[in-house]
């Protein structure tokens, strides 16, 4: 078992990066059903854009609650990895969000594919937003 | 069985997503993230590929689940993009904020649509 004061760095931790890949299928496992269970409504892929604004959100809350508990121990680094890079990490893409865009704009629709990348950006932007903020105000009335 | 399968490949592509970022990172120390803009460009290139196959070559359905719901969601990731876009305005440079958040859209409906092009010219 390596621990944090192993020579290696995080990434090349075999143990670490189990914990990633755990966590990566779990993530994969909420964003498919997610796909299976919403449906495309008016060409917009509402699976997608739910998964990336709901990870968006969990991923600045995340954050923002482990760098406010201070220096990083190894249960928070595990934390931080399992949860942060794995679960939501994989419950967020990007290669589809892409790969929509250009399957709208290629179909003749390109406004829909500008509003959806538009609502995207800015509301992954503001949900993250929200979280890292309230993150920090739950900590500071704490 | 098909929903365990793609849940796997999502397991590895996040894997392999924090060895390339890790790697990129230990690299390069710049203000701009370059590593998940690397990850998500890459990751969007590559489901171009599989969906290509798919749509152009009558591939089994199964690719479409594996390699792009599975391997290419797991290894790319909107959440980090946006974390690290908050982070930049945050620490005042709105504008390569905007730059990472516009730029790496831009740069990954590119490149799966050079991805679906090079598959489809085949």
């Amino acid at each position: 078992m390596s621990t944090a004061s192993s020579p290696r760095p995080p990434y090349a931790t075999g143990s670490l990066i189990a914990l990633v890949a755990l966590g990566g299928a779990v993530g994969t496992a909420g964003r498919y059903g997610l796909a299976l269970a919403l449906p495309v409504v008016g060409g917009w892929p509402i699976a997608t854009l739910t998964a990336n604004l709901l990870g968006a959100f969990l991923l600045g809350l995340l954050t923002e609650a482990l760098v406010r508990r201070g220096p990083e121990t190894t249960g928070l680094r595990r934390l931080r990895l399992g949860l942060g890079t794995g679960v939501l990490g994989g419950f967020t893409t990007f290669s589809s969000l892409a790969f929509e865009i250009e399957r709208l704009v290629s179909g003749g629709t390109a406004g829909v594919a500008t509003a959806y990348a538009a609502v995207t950006l800015l509301g992954g932007f503001l949900a993250c937003f929200a979280g890292i903020w309230w993150a920090a105000r739950r900590q500071a009335a704490a | 069985m098909n929903f365990v399968l793609v849940c796997l490949a999502g397991g590895l592509g996040a894997a392999a997503r924090f060895v390339t970022d890790g790697v990129i990172r230990a690299r390069r120390r710049t203000a701009f993230p370059w590593a998940t803009f690397a990850v998500n460009v890459a990751g969007s290139f590559l489901i171009g590929i599989f969906m290509g196959i798919v749509l152009f070559h009558d591939g089994a359905d199964a690719w479409h689940l594996y390699a792009a719901t599975g391997f290419c969601g797991g290894f790319t990731t909107f959440s980090t993009a946006m974390v690290e876009t908050v982070r930049l305005v945050q620490s005042d440079r709105a504008p390569l904020a905007v730059a990472n958040a516009v730029g790496t859209l831009v740069a990954a409906v590119a490149a799966a649509a050079v991805g679906l092009a090079i598959v489809g010219a085949l």
